[in-house]
Parts: structure tokens; C-alpha cells; sequence
């Protein structure tokens, strides 16, 4: 080859090159700083289109979960839980009220903080959420086949359930951890009346085991163990090599009760709480510890009639440290840590150090070496029966993650060797490799970041790809709304070595943790009607012919369909001031988003929805004489503003008989 | 130089490919969204005739199923009577003679795929605008579809008996 031709090659070449790159450029930005226009194709989900992954988002003080679509960040749906929900008659109507009592009588709200979804074999299998009440200690179940609440356990001999409720890696046990330890007698009970100033000698925390049915999903209390009275903060289940044992936080080993913020921060270090799970399980299974007398609730929804009914439980199994040598550790943590996550192979268990500078990060295989060497440092015995020893913390450490910002909080994993954690006061991301905790990359995150959340990052294979942000402070990231807004979350790309903010989208309440599924484990297995034939609500009206008002001394029942755009009966006359009407309306529809309202003047609750084939009841207390209008109060139809009908309200005293109908004169 | 150009000219055509595979997707279905344009209003002769839906094939009738017309008049009662009458409107058209002006393939199409026939024929359109509220799909079966076929047969004073 000449020269000229070898530099017309390279002029060719070049040219060709040049075009390459700005074609390249033109399909995407391969650039370190992400642009305007490639974060938009990133999280853009054209119209029509579904979202990759639901993101399922505790709603905090809401006392209910959020659902989003991630990239998109869209608000897809609120599931009520522990608070009721004037939006669909959640706690409100008949079939429903029971899901809110609790040992103190009903509760309109609770304060949900994190988000579990159910395991199989270490990984999201799509059956069910688990979300808990800081609040009431309660823990929920959430069908992920309908997004409704089928049950809610109270958790005995407890307050503040912060710690809650992780799952095992099959689903098992889900946990439940005292924040806010209480004076507990021996034998354990509810309420004791002692002065504050004697926590030391009279308070205790417990930790408890509910296992799950795995055919039905049903929860029951298995057993608890009493722990010293520390507040525990956070916890996860083991995984993959650490599957048998659970890990838990806690901050005030200082057994402080008053001005925390100051009391509980004076000891360098406090504790990571380890117990292997199934041994534990054993010991209860062997008759170990006694058998406790208490009272909670525990509420379900029938599956067959479709009623949530409210049970009184009493007697639970409460082991003490005693009860379980070789399978309970403290692992000394700095200081005051708060998050704790199991990385992918179960080997290491990564703390939010908060009022340390570090992360640390303890070995599991490190932690089985101290444990069998019995290399401890001294024991913890407060308000316990036997003693809990300390493992040292150079002997179970892997390594200290230094530069992780200020502020650490939670730890997640993408799978591929890399850990991310938030840091609070710093209001960052960082990220490090697992392998030596070396700092790889830092990205600000606005503003003040709690949970930081990655697409299956606490199952053994991390979806990654994205991270979101759980922000503490929103501020100026949207358009003002007065002193209070939604929260604000931050999507992160994080394929890549760098991570990319992509998107804010604000989000309801506060949202303290979030879970991320693929949307094709849940999309394909939805409920979208509920069968007619299936529908065994004891005031069922399946067809027309069989609607009906009857009446039973004050109490009068009505048996109503809904099809576009009429119910049946919607003239109804001989009801009196001082009746209990209980409205009973059957959706006779058979068809995917045909919901049907129900409101009706002066009825002291809410309205309802009823979606196609079930039968929702609300109760109104007529007050006065007079004729009244009900009508549907979702757009049904054309012809929805037509669906309405008449109640007339008779004096107590008067004789008038009950008379109902569609489409005809009533005298 | 040719072994030079060719495979950049092959890596910039596969890029040029890549920007543009989704463009090409959508012009093929446009395609073959046109080739099914066979008759009036896109719809074939069967469609016009015996509607759009689960029913693909002409369903013939015979001499009047008394037993199948019972159990039909069931069906009617349980999922079909909140809206239809025999012999006079109500929510939606009067029911007596539907089986002469439509076939019984028709008939069963818009029982079984209500919305898909207001909105994609030209007959069940005309009739939603009329009626103004959306027949409700009651997901019946085929059976049960051809049960109330039958019953619409039995009430049909033009049918032979």
C-alpha cells in the first residue's frame, strides 16, 4: 500500500467514523452526564404502554400503600389498608369495618413504613405484600391477585412496630421487632401501670415470629422472644448462606426514656441483634418457654363470602434468651446504626451507620467462626431471662465502607457486585464495590434520602437497573402547594458505572421504604371482575327479580342491584325516622372497569364502590321525614347522570308498609 | 481499501437499522391493517352479516329446541332482564323479533363481544347511538349464548313452530 493510499484510507475511514459517531449520538447519549432528551426516552412510556416495574410504596402516615410505575414514575393505584379510604368505603361498609378493629376497639389509621414482598426460594414470586403499622404494631397481608387487604394481625406484647415485617426467604415467618420497649410483667400482659423512670428495671422489647400459610397466606402468631429493652430499629431476614438467621438493629442500648435524641447517642457503639430463626422455631416447636395470656385482634376477609371478620386471639408462646444458646448474638454496630440489608449472597450485612461515619459491613461466615470459637465479649442480660453475649466487632467485620457520606441509612444491592447507600444529612447516593468497600461513585439526591430502593435489591438476584431515592424533604423540587406536598423520589439509571438521575415524580404521604416487582409476575394474574356465580355475601342480589326491602322491627334490609344505568329497587317507600337501613347493592355487571357507586343524602359514611359482581353494604340512619335521592356516583355510563332513585322517609309513628320498585308506580 | 469500507458501511446500515426497526414495525402493520380492508367498513361479508366476535362460523338452527329455549329464558332472566324486554324497549331494544332481522351468529357475536360490536359495526354503532348506554359484556358462554338464541326463537311470533 502506498502512502497516498493508505491516506486516503485513513481519510475514508475517518469520515466513516465521524458519521458512526454522530449516528451513534443521534440513538443514544453515551455520554457521562445524561441529558434533557435521554432521561426523558428513558423514563418516557408512550401511551397505552405499561410500565417494567410496579413500585409498591408504604405510604407512611397515609396508613396505606401507594402503587407507581417505574420508569414512569405514574401513580397507579392507592390500596387502602390500615387507614379507611372514603374513596371506595374502605372501613366503612359492613364488609369492611372489621379489617379496623384492633384490642382498643376500631382504628381509622395507621402509619405504614416498610414494605416486604413474599419469597420463593430467596427471590419475589408475585402471591403477596406484607406491610406494617408502626403505630398500632399491626402487620397486613395484601392479595397482590385483587391490590385489597385480606387480613391484619395486631402483634401482642408490643409497641412501636418500626423493625417489621421482613420475610424469610420462603415466605415462613414474617417478623415483627419492638421499637418502643414497655413495661412487660411476668407473665407478659398489656398495660403496666409503673413509673417511666423505671425502664431499666421494669421495660422489654420483644421479637416476633408470624408464620405464614403457604397455601393461603394466612398469618398467626408462632411465638416471640423476649429481648432487652433497646429500641430495634430495622431488620432483614438472611439469605441464600444466612437463610436460617435474622438481623436487627437498635439504637439506645443506653436503656435512655427520656430526650433520646441526646440519651440515646452517648455509647460509640450499639448492637446488630442476630438469631437463627429456625432454631428458635425449634425450641417453640419443643414446648420451650411459657405460654403467655394476652389479647389482639386478628382480622381476615372470608374468601368465600367476601367479609372481613374480626378475632379475639389470647395465648402466645414467649421464649426467652434462656431458651436459645448458640442462637442468639449481639454484634457490636457505631453507632446508633439504622438500616440493615443481607447483600444477594447472604455473606455480608450491611448497616446504615447514621451517626457514623462509616458503614460498616460484617461477614456472616466471619460471624459463624466467632460464634464457634465462642470468641465473645461479655453478655447482655437486661429485663431478660438468661443472657445474650456480644460478639466482637473486629471478629465478624468485613470492612469499613469510609467516605459513605453523612448520615448513612439503608444499604441496597444491584447483583452485580456493587452496594449503594443513601446518606442522609449529606443528601447523596454512594456507591461501593462489595468486594472491599472502595467508593466508586457519588451522585446528590435532593433532598435528605431515607430507604433507598432497587428493583429486587433484597432477593438473591437484583432486577437492578434503576434505584429510587426515598426523599425526606421535598421543598422546591415541584410547584409549591402551601407548607405541606407529597413527598419527592428520585429515579436513578444505574446500569451503567455511573449513576444517572433520570426523574423526580412526587408520591403520596411518606413513603418510608418501597419494593420494586417485574410487572409480568403480577400483570397477567389480575382479578379484574368478581364472578357472580361466586359471590356467597349472605345479601346477595343476583338478578332483579330477586331484589327486595324487608324489614325486621327498626331494621330494614335492602336487597339492590346495579346495571348501567339503574338500580333496582330505586323507589322504596315505608321507611321511618329512627330505621337502621342497611343498603345492600349487588354489581350484577359482568365486565373488566364497570364499577358502580352508591351515595345517598344524609347518610353519616361514606359512599361506596361496588366493582362488578360483588355486593358492598353501608348503613344510613334517616333523621328526618322526607323524600331522598341515592344515586351512582361513578360515571357509568351516558346515562349515568340517570341512575338515581328516591327513598321516602315516613314519621316513627306511621303505618305505612314497605314498598319498592323500578319502573312502576308504587300506590 | 474495500475491506476497509464495507464493514463500516455494514456497522453504520445495522445502526441505521437500529434507530429505525420501530418505524418499519408500525408501517407493517398498517399493511396489513389495509389488506383486511376487504369490504364495507373494513368488515367482510361474514362480519357484516353475522358480526364481529368469538362466533367465526355460520351457526345454523333447526326446527325449535323447546328444552334449549327454557333453559335460555334462564339465562335471559338471570343476566339479560335488567336492561331487555319481550315486546316492549327498556334500556335496550325490544327483543320479540330480533331473530328476523338478525342471524343467529349475530345475535351471539353481540352477546358475547358486546363492545367490540358498537364499536367496530356498522348496525350495533347505529344502535349505541340510539340507546346511548353500552351493552354490558355478562361473559356468557357460547352455549349459554346459543341458549338464548333459542329463547329469542321461542318468542318470536315469525318463527316456525
Amino acid at each position: 500500500m502506498s502512502f497516498r493510499k493508505l491516506l486516503k484510507n485513513i481519510l475514508l475511514g475517518g469520515i466513516a467514523i465521524a458519521v458512526t459517531a454522530l449516528m451513534f449520538s443521534g440513538c443514544s447519549s453515551q455520554k457521562g452526564e445524561i441529558g434533557n432528551q435521554d432521561a426523558a426516552d428513558q423514563v418516557y412510556v408512550p401511551p397505552g404502554k405499561h410500565d417494567k416495574f410496579y413500585s409498591f410504596m408504604s405510604g407512611g402516615w397515609t396508613g396505606n400503600v401507594s402503587v407507581y410505575g417505574i420508569p414512569s414514575g405514574r401513580h397507579l393505584y392507592t390500596i387502602p389498608v390500615f387507614s379507611q379510604d372514603p374513596t371506595n368505603g374502605w372501613g366503612y361498609t359492613e364488609e369492611t369495618k372489621a379489617m379496623l378493629n384492633t384490642s382498643y376497639g376500631y382504628i381509622p389509621w395507621g402509619d405504614t413504613h416498610h414494605v416486604q414482598l413474599s419469597k420463593t426460594n430467596g427471590m419475589y414470586d408475585g402471591r403477596w405484600l406484607f406491610v406494617n403499622d408502626r403505630n398500632g404494631h399491626r402487620i397486613a397481608r395484601i392479595n397482590l391477585k385483587t391490590f385489597r387487604t385480606d387480613e391484619i394481625l395486631e402483634i401482642p406484647n408490643m409497641a412501636g412496630d418500626h423493625a417489621s415485617p421482613f420475610c424469610s426467604s420462603n415466605t415462613h415467618y414474617i417478623s415483627a421487632m419492638t421499637e418502643y420497649s414497655i413495661p412487660l410483667p411476668k407473665p407478659l400482659g398489656n398495660g403496666v401501670d409503673v413509673p417511666i423512670d423505671s425502664y431499666k428495671k421494669n421495660f422489654r422489647a420483644t421479637c416476633t415470629m408470624v408464620k405464614v400459610n403457604q397455601k393461603t397466606g394466612r398469618m398467626n402468631v408462632d411465638f416471640q422472644i423476649e429481648v432487652p429493652p433497646f429500641d430495634y430499629d430495622l431488620g432483614r431476614f438472611g439469605l441464600a448462606m444466612s437463610k436460617d438467621w435474622v438481623f436487627y438493629t437498635c439504637y439506645n442500648s443506653e436503656e435512655a426514656h427520656t430526650m433520646l435524641e441526646i440519651n440515646a447517642s452517648q455509647k460509640d457503639k450499639d448492637f446488630v441483634l442476630a438469631i437463627n430463626w429456625k432454631k428458635a422455631a425449634e425450641a417453640a416447636e419443643e414446648g420451650k418457654g411459657q405460654i403467655v395470656h394476652t389479647a389482639y385482634d386478628h382480622n381476615y376477609v372470608d374468601p368465600r363470602t367476601d367479609i372481613a371478620h374480626s378475632h379475639v386471639m389470647h395465648d402466645v408462646r414467649v421464649l426467652s434468651p434462656a431458651d436459645l444458646k448458640g442462637a442468639i448474638y449481639f454484634i457490636p454496630a457505631p453507632k446508633s446504626p439504622h438500616g440493615i440489608n443481607v447483600s444477594p449472597s447472604g455473606k455480608y450485612m450491611a448497616e446504615g451507620g447514621k451517626l457514623s461515619t462509616v458503614v460498616p459491613v460484617e461477614s456472616f461466615p466471619k460471624m459463624l467462626e466467632a460464634i464457634k470459637n465462642n470468641d465473645t465479649t461479655g453478655s447482655v442480660t437486661s429485663g431478660i431471662v438468661g443472657r445474650i453475649p456480644i460478639l466482637k466487632y473486629k471478629d465478624v467485620l468485613a470492612y469499613e465502607v469510609k467516605g459513605a457520606g453523612l448520615g448513612p441509612l439503608h444499604v441496597e444491592f444491584d447483583g452485580k457486585g456493587h452496594a449503594y447507600n443513601s446518606a442522609f444529612i449529606s443528601s447523596e447516593v454512594v456507591k461501593w464495590s462489595l468486594k472491599d468497600g472502595k467508593v466508586i461513585d457519588r451522585h446528590p439526591a435532593y433532598y435528605s434520602t431515607g430507604h433507598i430502593t432497587i428493583p429486587g435489591g433484597d432477593t438473591r438476584q437484583p432486577y437492578g437497573h434503576y434505584l429510587i431515592a426515598l426523599n425526606k424533604i421535598t421543598k422546591d423540587r415541584y410547584l409549591p402547594t402551601g407548607p405541606e406536598m407529597f413527598a419527592g423520589e428520585q429515579l436513578f439509571d444505574i446500569s451503567g458505572n455511573k449513576m444517572k438521575l433520570l426523574l423526580d415524580f412526587p408520591v403520596e404521604g411518606e413513603p418510608h421504604n418501597a419494593a420494586e416487582i417485574p410487572a409480568s409476575l403480577i400483570d397477567t394474574g389480575q382479578v379484574k371482575y368478581f364472578k357472580l356465580t361466586d359471590n356467597h355475601n349472605p345479601y346477595v342480589t343476583r338478578k332483579e327479580a330477586d331484589a327486595k326491602v324487608v324489614r325486621h322491627g327498626h331494621r330494614v334490609d335492602v336487597y339492590m342491584t346495579a346495571i348501567r344505568s339503574h338500580f333496582t329497587p330505586d323507589n322504596i317507600e315505608g321507611i321511618k325516622v329512627g330505621d337502621t337501613v342497611y343498603f345492600h347493592v349487588t354489581n350484577i355487571e359482568q365486565e373488566w372497569d364497570i364499577p358502580h357507586g352508591f351515595a345517598m343524602e344524609g347518610m353519616r359514611n361514606a359512599g361506596m364502590l361496588i366493582m362488578p359482581g360483588e355486593t358492598r353494604s353501608v348503613v344510613w340512619k334517616p333523621q328526618r321525614k322526607g323524600v331522598y335521592p341515592f344515586y351512582c356516583t361513578d360515571f357509568c355510563s351516558a346515562l349515568h347522570q340517570e341512575m338515581q332513585g328516591y327513598v321516602r322517609v315516613s314519621p316513627a309513628n306511621s303505618n305505612i308498609k314497605i314498598v319498592y320498585g323500578t319502573n312502576k308506580d308504587l300506590n | 481499501m474495500r475491506k476497509l469500507i464495507i464493514p463500516i458501511l455494514l456497522f453504520m446500515s445495522l445502526l441505521a437499522w437500529g434507530c429505525s426497526s420501530s418505524s418499519k414495525k408500525s408501517n407493517a402493520n398498517n399493511t396489513q391493517a389495509a389488506s383486511a380492508q376487504k369490504s364495507n367498513n373494513g368488515l367482510t361479508a361474514f362480519q357484516l352479516k353475522n358480526g364481529i366476535g368469538p362466533i367465526t362460523s355460520v351457526v345454523k338452527v333447526g326446527p325449535l329446541n323447546k328444552k334449549l329455549a327454557a333453559k335460555g329464558k334462564q339465562i335471559f332472566e338471570n343476566n339479560c332482564s335488567s336492561c331487555h324486554q319481550i315486546g316492549k324497549r327498556y334500556v335496550g331494544p325490544d327483543l320479540q323479533e330480533v331473530t328476523s332481522r338478525r342471524t343467529p351468529t349475530y345475535i351471539m357475536n353481540m352477546i358475547l363481544n358486546p363492545s367490540g360490536m358498537t364499536q367496530k359495526h356498522p348496525v350495533a354503532h347505529k344502535l349505541l347511538a340510539k340507546f346511548a348506554t353500552q351493552m354490558a359484556n355478562m361473559h356468557l358462554t357460547k352455549d349459554q349464548a346459543r341458549a338464548v338464541v333459542e329463547y329469542f326463537r321461542s318468542v318470536n311470533p315469525n318463527t316456525q313452530k
